[in-house]
């Protein structure tokens, strides 16, 4: 069975991320974040917390991106899925050294430019997906709608 | 009962400032609050930092409005219980947020019929009072659903591998 791993910090980014969740029906699904209740939205599935941090603190970003390495030597998913932010960012680019496929789509709230973290994950992502029909562009992300 | 919510990430003092304001002159109609970490002491709703997930789902449904700043996860959960919502967009210059998406944010989806986008004490005032009133005659409704094409597209990428 596909192990698909679906990682975001919380909030705005966790709830657009779950609406996805049809995509993957006969996957395995293992979930990670920032906030350690989420575990209570799929109690039946392993859940990984991951520590917040924004791009402010280098240090917190340091050891976010370390505990996603681990997980992701835990998990080994086949496919890593994120809406952001930093904590996608990471999945994504040590996933994919890791022989991970990825999948970025980018949050419904950046609607004028795509997010910073959307912006780096370009170069990681081998599905790229952004939510506004505008913002998409033939080398940049392709828009295929929205979780809304 | 009123359900105000800033969202996981950041406080929102001048939100609950507001409200606060608010709900001193309204003693009767009840608050409840989830204000983050702040420095602000409220002193005529009752409030909460932090809720579990369950917690959350509790009020949403419980609440008559939702007062919140303009987050995605807040929008998409008021909508899915169909519950007016009463939204301010968080700042940059005023320390509220990293960039001001939340204003393109208010753009978007103060459109729809369930969302109204205010930004001072007197445009809530008049945002509570004007929901109280069309929501006793006929509740809005709005329906969020997902893209089928977006699924497909992740869905075929996904056996692909």
């Amino acid at each position: 069975m596909t192990k698909a791993l679906f990682v975001s910090s919380s909030g705005g980014h966790w709830v657009q991320m779950c609406r996805l969740e049809p995509a993957f029906s006969d996957c395995e699904l293992i979930y990670a974040s920032t906030e350690r209740s989420y575990h209570q939205h799929h109690p039946d599935n392993a859940f990984y917390y991951i520590p917040d941090a924004s791009r402010w603190n280098k240090l917190r970003l340091l050891w976010q991106a370390f505990v996603v390495l681990i997980t992701l030597l835990k998990v080994r998913p086949d496919v890593i899925i994120t809406t952001g932010a930093s904590v996608g960012l990471f999945a994504l680019f040590f996933g994919r050294k890791l022989g991970s496929k990825t999948i970025w789509v980018d949050s419904i709230a950046n609607c004028d430019t795509l997010s910073l973290s959307g912006i780096k994950a370009k170069k990681y992502a081998d599905l790229y997906l952004t939510q506004w029909e505008h913002l998409a562009d033939d080398d940049g992300p392709l828009f295929a709608g929205s979780v809304i | 009962m009123i359900f105000v919510t800033v969202g996981t990430q950041l406080p929102f003092e001048r939100l609950i400032q507001v409200v606060d304001d608010w709900a001193s002159k309204n003693p009767k109609v009840e608050v409840f609050a989830q204000i983050g970490q702040t420095r602000y002491v409220t002193t005529n709703i009752i409030t909460v930092v932090s809720m579990t997930p369950d917690e959350y789902e509790q009020k949403l449904s419980e609440a008559d409005v939702i007062i919140g700043h303009v987050g995605m996860g807040t929008i998409i959960s008021g909508v899915k219980y169909g519950k007016p919502l009463i939204l301010m967009p968080r700042h940059a210059d005023k320390g509220e947020h990293r960039n001001d998406h939340q204003l393109s944010t208010a753009k978007q989806f103060g459109k729809l019929s369930l969302v109204s986008v205010v930004d001072s004490y007197k445009e809530l005032e008049l945002a509570i009072e004007q929901t109280f009133k069309v929501n006793a005659e006929a509740p809005g409704e709005d329906v969020l659903s997902v893209s089928a094409t977006l699924i497909n597209t992740i869905s075929n990428f996904v056996k692909g591998i």
